[in-house]
């Protein structure tokens, strides 16, 4: 089966998660610190450093130390809104093409005495 | 005053289906089977006059978000194995996109190799926070959708 997501790879893994996809909206409007992104969420501290060290290791999000606050913003390139764009139009195609291959499943007329 | 901007950018994709060439091409084709797979669930307006010259529309959006206007004209066709299509995508008045589409069938025993190519201009994308975050938002959601069909 091919089926080709490599220029989406790091960043699709980084993003197949509820959390990562929250803290990410939540920096799209501008940076804060890993408190602040933590505050609203149903989760310890830890847990919350943690998905954000999955963010900065796919590229998505920078975080930066400044005496005992670490500030998190989306990296530059994430926030490319062409790339954002593009990424977008090209999950939508991968999933039109999973909906062609379950419609061409449901519509299969009725298979011939031995199979395909 | 609106920063112009242009960004290029091009991706492809490749699927095997387990029917003929025949049949995939026929799900591209024909408007009550494109319709069903290419713009799914939700409210929409959707159009297709399947020719060379002819057009494809589909207008939508989230509920209560922007109206999304997709709009295609066909320039080549050839049944089973070629289509290749152009198409501007517009959010409310403001022209986004200009790309260029190719999709091919080709026969791998009793399966289909399907590939698609788009080659896309991004028009002035950069310069509004708010577009910026919708890009970001819709991407989210896309990808939400993909990992997880079910919920959306």
């Amino acid at each position: 089966m091919l089926n080709q997501q490599s220029q989406i790879g790091p960043v699709f893994q980084a993003l197949a998660d509820p959390t990562r996809r929250e803290l990410v909206e939540r920096l799209s409007s501008g940076p804060a610190s890993v408190s602040e992104l933590a505050g609203p969420l149903p989760m310890s501290l830890s847990a919350v450093v943690q998905h954000l060290g999955v963010l900065e290791a796919g590229g998505i999000v920078r975080t930066k130390k400044v005496g005992r606050v670490r500030t998190c913003q989306l990296d530059p390139d994430a926030l490319d809104v062409a790339r954002s764009w593009i990424a977008g139009q090209q999950a939508a195609w991968e999933h039109r093409l999973d909906r062609l291959g379950a419609f061409l499943t449901e519509t299969e007329p009725t298979s011939p005495p031995g199979g395909r | 005053m609106t920063e112009r901007s242009i960004d290029h950018a091009n991706f492809e994709l490749e699927r095997t289906y387990d029917a003929p060439p025949e049949r995939v091409f026929a799900a591209w084709a024909e408007p009550i089977a494109k319709q069903r797979w290419f713009v799914g669930s939700g409210e929409s307006d959707y159009e297709l006059d399947f020719q060379v010259g002819g057009r494809e529309t589909f207008r939508g959006g989230p509920p209560g978000g922007p109206v999304y206007l997709y709009e295609a004209i066909y320039a080549d066709i050839v049944p089973g194995e070629r289509i290749v299509y152009s198409y501007t995508m517009d959010r409310e008045a403001t022209r986004i996109s200009v790309s260029l589409a190719t999709i091919t069938f080709q026969p791998r025993g009793a399966s289909t190799a399907l590939a698609l190519t788009e080659y896309g201009v991004f028009l002035d994308g950069g310069d509004k926070v708010e577009f910026r975050r919708e890009g970001v938002k819709s991407q989210m959601e896309a990808l939400a959708e993909l990992l997880d069909p079910q919920a959306g």
